[in-house]
């Protein structure tokens, strides 16, 4: 059985970035909507995926969240991104390929991808 | 929903807006007895009698933004797809319980699906209140709490990346041991 044990150097070494961070940094938050609509249009793949590229690229300012119902149920999975000082940007009907572009192209390289965005949409 | 979890990860989304300290959530199958039995206990804020005979009628939702809420609605419309059947039982103050039964070799049963990702998921969210999962496999069980995790984390944050991945690996091994090896319904 795998045990519990590899958890507690995860946490060593996750104390040890903290130290090193300076606690004022800006975080990016990625917020996906995960009630009834979002889950049945597939949002659950999509936060998993931008889990993991998050870890895979060792970014450590970035939070993703979970919220409710975000209000436009025929466009989810929806996901709102937000980059300190700029304006939310919201990302419809997304999918896990798309969430790797996300974090690569806005989170990492600070570009919209404006092809996914709501306002490319309606 | 195309997976049972998918369908778990709405309906605790309930207990958690109900307030619950503690969110059992547990899949028993009995291949001899020809079931699978999936039950989420909460001790949330739960429901009167009035509040539950609605829920148990049509298409409801505590929500003030809308009148319709579909996730029990679309539970027991899979449950009973598949010859089994929904239940639930709320008593103020005390608390809800979820409980659906399906007939485990039924066509028209769907998938478990992923049960680590979506316990993952949960975990994430278990800052003010504790997760456990219980899988009960021909005789055999297998835990997972977010309390054990808290407690090895002692106070790092259980919703980080790395944290996550290590909670959806550890679930889906020993699932898997659990099963005594992979099962194409698991994905």
């Amino acid at each position: 059985m795998k045990s519990l044990e590899e958890l507690r150097a995860i946490k060593e070494k996750m104390k040890a970035s903290v130290n090193n961070r300076n606690e004022n940094d800006d975080k990016v938050r990625i917020v996906v909507g995960m009630a009834t609509c979002g889950i049945a249009a597939g949002a659950r793949p999509v936060m998993t995926a931008f889990l993991d590229e998050i870890a895979k690229r060792g970014l450590e300012n970035v939070a993703v969240t979970q919220t409710g119902c975000i209000g436009m149920c025929k466009l989810e999975p929806l996901v709102e991104v937000f980059l300190p000082g700029e304006e939310k940007v919201t990302y419809v009907k997304m999918t896990p390929e798309k969430a790797v572009r996300v974090v690569n192209d806005h989170v990492v390289n600070k570009n919209v991808v404006t092809e996914f965005t709501i306002g490319s949409a309606e | 929903m195309r997976e049972l979890s998918l369908h778990i990860l709405d309906i605790v989304q309930n207990s958690i807006t109900a307030g619950a300290e503690t969110i059992t959530v547990e899949i028993s199958e009995d291949l001899s007895a020809n079931e699978l039995k999936i039950t989420i206990a909460d001790n949330g804020c739960g429901m009167d009698e009035e509040t539950l005979a609605r829920v148990n009628g049509s298409f409801a939702s505590s929500r003030t933004t809308r009148k319709i809420g579909m996730g029990i609605a679309l539970f027991r419309a899979a449950a009973e797809l598949s010859d089994g059947y929904l239940t639930l039982t709320s008593k103020k103050g005390e608390g809800t319980t979820t409980t659906a039964v399906f007939r485990h070799d039924s066509i028209d049963r769907m998938p478990l699906g992923d049960i680590s990702g979506t316990m993952m998921l949960l975990a994430a969210k278990a800052h003010n209140f504790d997760l456990i999962y219980r899988h009960i496999w021909c005789g055999s069980e297998f835990v997972f709490s977010t309390k054990d995790i808290k407690e090895i984390l002692e106070g790092s944050p259980i919703d980080s990346p790395e944290v996550l991945q290590y909670i959806q690996d550890y679930i889906h091994e020993n699932l898997n041991e659990l099963f005594g090896g992979e099962r194409d319904e698991i994905s």
